[in-house]
């Protein structure tokens, strides 16, 4: 292994720019002769808007223009993904204006953009903005919202969106009917808030020159973007629509989607002729970005007298919001109920999905995307069998765990694992969490008035994603290949442009430390491009865990081109046959022979190519590929937790927090652990301090700034047990699998499920997420109290 | 309109600013020093931290006329040329930033805690920057940054 390559610790190329100042964010990012838009956002859940009156907006100070929806006449934000009813029939899928039509339907809807010389004038003039809106009652919660609740949509007084099922449910039902034992739970998956800490931002252009559109905006994936804003809403062709993702402050799923506040500026843009900023502020951010999760879940799980898992059955109801965000309707479904199987060998599976519409903001993927609702379930039912039934946490789950050689195994629910090994990273993890030494740490707390508790979670998630034919099946109305160009340059150095998108995961590092171990040049003379449709052939951009699955693959293949092209370049200059051109450590030599060329001068002489034979060898050196995966990947793991909770004032103390991933192949472990670390700071927040709460009569959302909603702090934390156990990808090249969500997947099980065994005792059964210390004070308050009653 | 003058990493800047401009937006918008972040509109993010008359502090909650006869050093004013401020190096060393934009803030916050703390401890280090969100890291390897970097500030004295 060199310094710089496969598995090396490489320190990060991108961390110079970062740590001066020098980031290039989209809100740093002037253009010449720019305006500044601010968007003015409905105050209510749901209402009728009877008129807006422009009038005093347009004579404030430095106002160069103001639009609603009766100017903007655009088509839907579309959604990416269509999913059928349990009788076929395609979901409802309403349409999704860019500014409000009419109507509004969650607090934060746009309904105007005012444009001025500065923001502060644009921001003042929109308090003159005279708009008549008669307040209509809401659907804030789901189960109103299903049960007669008013409609969101006129057109869908159901408020569903589509009742969707997976699995036999007869069949299902008929082992339910037989089992020794049944453990039922209700799950609330709370409704969280990505908030990356750079806020959207968007800044829209028209050249009249060429009649070409230019879109700054801080997303995860540009071409998705062109696609959807160019082809759906603005009908603006590809080659007059350029769209640049710059430096993006972190993602986490809320800015895979095109929102509307980029047609809206791209669109102005065209009308005013100037350059349109939009920079969101966190409280905008808060009732705009798409939230995640938010479902609620009756989950049964069938076990014999043995313990062994003999059937599943799972009844979720999952918040859609007022509108279909780009990719939120596969969420709950094909991102969600094909992970029932988790880690074990439960033979048959129900689950049964309603999709809702309410009055809030839209819900989409956030870190992770349906596998933490699915692991959270399942974790959670297996910890309450194990109690009931009186097998040991790791007993029950070596018991039902999918067999070390069983790989590749077919689940019930559709995927097909290719590789794992449950019982090494369960191993791993107890040893890092000492296990052992748990009743002793136990006895010590309880010595000073504190309850521990220890909890596990084995998970499986699925990404890499993923296979076109297989998503495209399923309703996915896109391909989820990448792309790569490999372009060296005369002298020998690379700049790669792929398709994938960094945004805190260190691609500029980790894609350079592939080239550098594959053409055996120094990591120094590569540079990775990303982000800029006008640069890159296409992409479909960074989610799910496939940067380096899907995109780092599509880097390779492309790759092996520059190597093959390499070889007969040197096999030319060398008068030898290509087949007999070897390449190592960056030399091309002949077979047998002391005859060798660098990487270096095969670069130099594709572009000067003074006796190529053009007929065979064309000149240059650069290679582009594109790489569909077989399948997803599928990294999985064990979490242990322990907490120590005061039962005096309910605050639970995260003491340790032990994760034993297998992500496949390494190629930076630093990475890999940084962003497991950042995985499992999610997900704990998740587990203990994050909630969306909105008043279910008004549907205000209450917490929607950094003052109520409770974002982990570096004092909410502890330092974590990281560890990687390795089984390779069985279907690409690097066998790697993906590490950006285990983290957030795999953990607030884990932490229920300790807070569970260290208040079981007291007779406390269940506590939901997030377990604030108000909930946990009152679950212990209200136990003893039934226990003194009884 | 109000003029202001300042000392900003070492050269003096005027401006004409309106009295509400927050420091922040002078900083950004009328010096384009863009290395300070605005992530929250509450003070709660510390995106924005600089540093005034050697204090670390929040520049979306002063007024750029507040600062007017200030030293202020930013996150550009840190680094001498490609050699960065050993803090600078140790974020880089122990992988302290992900996506890097709280990262100039908590950079200006860790140096003055390290300024301002004889013997910084994790438990110091995870308190002091209680101001400071990080949505990537999990805040595992800034606490190590710290330390180190602290450490190495130390040592260069």
């Amino acid at each position: 292994m060199s310094d710089t390559g496969i598995g090396a610790a490489v320190r990060r190329k991108e961390d110079f720019r970062f740590l001066t100042g020098q980031g290039n964010y989209t809100d740093d990012i002037n253009r010449p002769n720019q305006t500044y838009g601010y968007i003015v956002r409905s105050p209510y859940a749901h209402a009728t808007i009877n008129s807006i009156d422009t009038s005093s907006v347009k004579e404030a100070d430095g106002v160069v223009a103001v639009f609603t929806g009766e100017d903007m006449q655009v088509g839907s934000i579309p959604c990416g993904w269509g999913v059928n009813n349990k009788d076929g029939s395609p979901m409802n899928e309403p349409f999704h204006p860019a500014l409000a039509q009419g109507k509004v339907r969650h607090v934060g809807d746009q309904v105007a953009i005012v444009i001025a010389e500065t923001y502060a004038q644009a921001k003042d003039a929109a308090e003159l903005l005279e708009v008549d809106y008669e307040e209509l009652p809401a659907s804030i919660n789901m189960e109103n919202a299903v049960n007669g609740g008013p409609a969101v949509h006129d057109d869908i007084p159901s408020n569903l969106c589509y009742d969707w099922e997976l699995g036999d449910e007869a069949e299902v039902n008929a082992v339910f009917d037989n089992a020794h034992h049944i453990t039922s739970l209700d799950i609330v998956n709370n409704r969280l808030v990505a908030n990356p800490m750079e806020p959207r931002a968007a800044i829209g252009e028209y050249d009249t020159a060429t009649g070409e559109y230019t879109l700054f905006t801080t997303s995860q994936n540009p071409h998705v973007i062109r696609l959807l804003m160019g082809a759906f809403v603005l009908q603006i062709p590809e080659h007059k629509l350029r769209v640049v993702a710059p430096d993006v402050g972190g993602g986490f799923g809320t800015k895979i989607y095109h929102y509307a506040e980029e047609a809206i500026v791209t669109w102005a843009a065209g009308q005013i002729k100037r350059p349109i900023k939009w920079t969101c502020e966190r409280a905008d951010a808060f009732v705009s970005d798409a939230h995640g999760r938010d479902n609620l879940t009756h989950c049964e799980l069938a076990l014999d007298a043995d313990g062994k898992f003999i059937g599943l059955r799972v009844y979720t109801k999952a918040n859609m919001g007022a509108y279909l965000s780009t990719f939120s309707t596969c969420v709950p479904t094909y991102l969600h109920s094909t992970l029932l199987a988790g880690v074990y060998t439960t033979p048959v599976i129900y689950s049964n999905v309603k999709a809702v519409f309410t009055n809030t903001v839209p819900v989409d993927a956030y870190r992770g995307a349906g596998r933490p609702e699915a692991t959270y379930l399942l974790e959670r039912l297996v910890d309450r069998a194990a109690r009931e039934m009186g097998i040991p946490q790791d007993e029950i789950r070596r018991k039902n765990f999918i067999p070390t050689d069983a790989f590749p195994y077919q689940t019930p629910v559709a995927l097909q694992y290719d590789s794992g090994d449950y019982f090494a990273t369960l191993e791993g993890a107890q040893k890092m969490a000492d296990v052992d030494g748990f009743a002793a740490r136990k006895a010590e707390a309880a010595s000073r008035g504190k309850l521990r508790g220890l909890g596990y979670s084995t998970y499986v998630e699925a990404c890499g994603i993923a296979p076109s034919a297989v998503v495209g099946s399923l309703g996915a109305r896109a391909g989820l290949f990448e792309s790569a160009n490999i372009r060296v340059h005369p002298t020998g150095s690379v700049t790669v442009y792929t398709g994938s998108h960094s945004h805190g995961q260190g691609h500029e590092t980790t894609f350079a430390q592939l080239v550098s171990d594959t053409l055996g040049i120094p990591i120094e003379n590569v540079d990775i491009s990303h982000g800029d449709t006008n640069k890159v052939a296409f992409g479909m951009g960074t989610y799910g865990s496939r940067s380096l699955a899907v995109g780092g693959e599509a880097m390779m293949k492309a790759l092996n081109k520059v190597v093959d092209k390499a070889k007969k370049i040197a096999a030319h200059v060398l008068e030898a046959d290509a087949g007999d051109i070897e390449f190592a450590d960056g030399k091309f030599a002949v077979t047998g022979t002391d005859k060798e060329m660098a990487f270096g001068d095969v670069a130099l002489t594709a572009y000067v190519p003074h006796n190529f034979p053009h007929d065979e060898l064309e000149p240059g050196l650069e290679e582009q590929a594109f790489y569909d995966p077989n399948n997803f990947t599928f990294p999985g793991g064990c979490h242990i937790c322990e907490v120590e909770i005061d039962p005096e004032t309910g605050v639970t103390e995260i003491v340790s927090m032990s994760a034993m991933d297998d992500v496949g192949r390494v190629i930076n472990p630093m990475i890999v652990e940084g962003q497991i670390q950042g995985g499992l700071a999610q997900g704990i927040g998740q587990a203990l301090l994050e909630g969306a709460v909105y008043d279910e009569d008004s549907g205000q959302l209450l917490n929607g700034s950094y003052m109520d909603y409770t974002m982990p702090r570096a004092d909410d934390l502890p330092s974590f047990k990281v560890g990687t156990s390795e089984t390779l990808c069985a279907h690409n090249s690097l066998g790697v699998k993906g590490c950006g969500e285990v983290g957030a997947i795999g953990s607030p099980p884990s932490v229920i499920n300790a807070i569970v065994d260290a208040l079981w005792d007291l007779g406390v059964t269940d506590i939901s997420m997030p377990a604030t210390p108000q909930k946990v004070w009152h679950a212990i308050q209200d136990a003893k109290m039934a226990q003194a009653a009884e | 309109m109000v003029k202001i003058s300042m000392t900003v990493n070492g050269k003096n800047v005027e401006g004409e600013v309106s009295p509400r401009t927050l420091l922040v937006e002078f900083i950004r918008e009328h010096l384009k020093l863009t290395g300070t972040h605005v992530g929250c509109d509450t003070s709660q993010c510390g995106a924005c931290v600089i540093h005034v008359d050697g204090d670390s502090a929040k520049s979306c909650t002063m007024l750029a006329v507040q600062a007017d006869g200030s030293n202020i050093i930013t996150i550009e004013g840190l680094a001498n040329g490609e050699e960065m401020h050993p803090m600078q190096a140790a974020f880089k060393e122990n992988h302290g930033l992900q996506c890097g934009f709280c990262t100039p803030g908590m950079v200006m916050s860790a140096i003055d805690l390290a300024n301002k703390n004889g013997d910084l401890t994790e438990e110091l280090v995870r308190e002091g920057l209680e101001g400071n969100i990080c949505r990537c890291t999990g805040y595992h390897n800034i606490v190590k940054s710290v330390l180190d970097g602290a450490n190495a500030m130390k040592a260069a004295e």
